[in-house]
């Protein structure tokens, strides 16, 4: 589905992989490897060379918009432009019911975005991404700020996704999610990426 | 109502209230004595200086010279509103942005109003052209200056919250709005203030001047309305260009957010 062929940027060095409908593919490696830069390059959020398609169509013919929207990446930080969470979901009935997959109420859309823990932000997040029916998710440490319970919540509503056939691209810096989701991985370290 | 001509003794005279402002600084320690006396020579040089261009100025009566006059004026205006920029964008963009908007928007005004509205004959006559211009430049200038700094510090701000809306496939125009609009409206608030305030908390120096010179009040509000109107215009114009350019710049055509084309803040 995604194939990404000599892909780079200042910081990444030529990387080539792919990963396939309802595929999920761990990224791991050190701190400051580049993983995020990877991400980040593959929504073409950061400018980079190579040839990146999905379904065979290179993101060059269609606009940045159009590619983002089926390639939607979700940083570690997310970041909210209005003060009230529902003016961040243009389609609410389509985020309850991912929300309470997620074990956030309904009425968190009327809560303010300051009012949120950083964990609520993070799924509320990912339920923003994902509301909007993306083809392939890239996933910068999703669960990096959940507790035990949230995280196991995120998994189960992922492997719901994979199974529709969405493809994800997970850095994870825990071990045994990427164990528990994974079924490849990609070592990403000092900007080099390499499938093991 | 002749003008009563001033003495240079009668200005020292003025001068020696500057002694309060020293003795305040001495007594005080606010260390502004210097700054004080070096700003009031360079104001005393720098308009003495003036007086006599403008008077050579207006005795020559050459649109080229006054054409040279006008550039020189912007060029001045776009330095010090790129003085006034705490994160500039990299390379000419800088110093090009600010400086084309302001003399777009002051250029479109003046032509309107020597054209339409005062008619002097000729039509660039530097006694209307010349002063009319410092007064709409300096007031463009400071809205100019004010949104490019606030677009340039919010985009970096409010980073995370621009790219959300990219990741999500919203284009650039719809992520920087709110940062657009927040430029736009700070730009504008010393121009809308000002209007507001006028005759009521300040009475403008151009009114001021020419009633002292002998006009009738009523004739010299006539013309300050006309200013205001020019200035709230130049302003308004050259903001949103300025504004519309420093978006365009710090994002490009794959809709992504260009943060690297501002220079570093030291």
């Amino acid at each position: 589905m995604l194939t990404v062929q000599g892909l780079s940027t200042r910081v990444l060095k030529p990387a080539s992989f792919r990963l396939d409908a309802g595929e999920c593919v761990a990224v791991q490696g050190p701190s400051g490897a580049g993983k995020s830069v990877l991400l980040r390059a593959v929504a073409d959020l950061d400018p980079s060379v190579g040839d990146v398609r999905l379904d065979g169509m290179r993101r060059e013919d269609m606009t940045a918009p159009d590619w983002r929207r089926r390639v939607t990446y979700v940083p570690a930080e997310s970041g909210w432009w209005a003060d009230r969470v529902d003016a961040h979901f243009p389609f609410p009935d389509r985020a309850v019911p991912l929300m309470e997959a997620l074990g956030l109420p309904a009425e968190a859309l009327d809560w303010p975005v300051a009012r949120l823990s950083t964990g609520e932000r993070q799924r509320l997040a990912l339920v923003r991404a994902l509301s909007q029916g993306p083809r392939v998710l890239l996933l910068d440490e999703p669960t990096g700020a959940l507790d035990r319970e949230s995280t196991a919540r995120v998994e189960t509503l992922l492997r719901a996704e994979l199974a529709r056939g969405v493809g994800v691209l997970i850095v994870t810096h825990a071990r045994d999610q990427a164990d528990r989701l994974a079924h490849r991985r990609l070592r990403v370290e000092g900007g080099e990426v390499r499938e093991v | 109502m002749p003008l009563i001509p001033l003495h240079p003794l009668d200005l020292a005279a003025a001068a020696l209230l500057l002694l309060v402002n020293g003795g305040l600084s001495v007594a005080m320690s606010l260390r502004l004595a210097r700054p004080l006396a070096v700003a009031a020579v360079r104001m005393v040089v720098q308009l003495s200086l003036v007086g006599l261009v403008l008077k050579q100025l207006f005795a020559l009566q050459s649109p080229w010279l006054t054409l040279a006059v006008v550039m020189v004026m912007l060029l001045f205006a776009g330095q010090e509103a790129l003085a006034r920029q705490e994160r500039r964008l990299t390379g000419w963009w800088a110093y090009g942005l600010g400086t084309g908007a302001m003399g777009f928007a002051a250029t479109v005004v003046m032509l309107l109003a020597l054209t339409t509205a005062i008619r002097p004959d000729p039509w660039w006559d530097a006694r209307y052209a010349i002063p009319l211009l410092g007064m709409v430049l300096g007031n463009a200038m400071s809205g100019v200056s004010l949104a490019l700094n606030t677009l340039t510090s919010a985009a970096v701000r409010e980073r995370a919250a621009i790219e959300a809306q990219l990741a999500l496939g919203c284009t650039r125009w719809v992520a920087l709005r709110p940062v657009l609009r927040h430029a736009l409206r700070t730009g504008l608030m010393p121009t809308v203030n000002g209007m507001a305030a006028t005759g009521v908390v300040a009475l403008p120096g151009m009114m001021t001047g020419q009633i002292l010179s002998g006009v009738d009040p009523t004739e010299a509000v006539k013309y300050q309305i006309l200013i205001m109107f020019l200035i709230a215009g130049a302003t308004g114009l050259g903001v949103l260009i300025a504004t519309l350019g420093a978006v365009r710049r710090l994002s490009d055509g794959r809709h992504r957010l260009r943060l690297d084309r501002l220079a570093r803040k030291d």
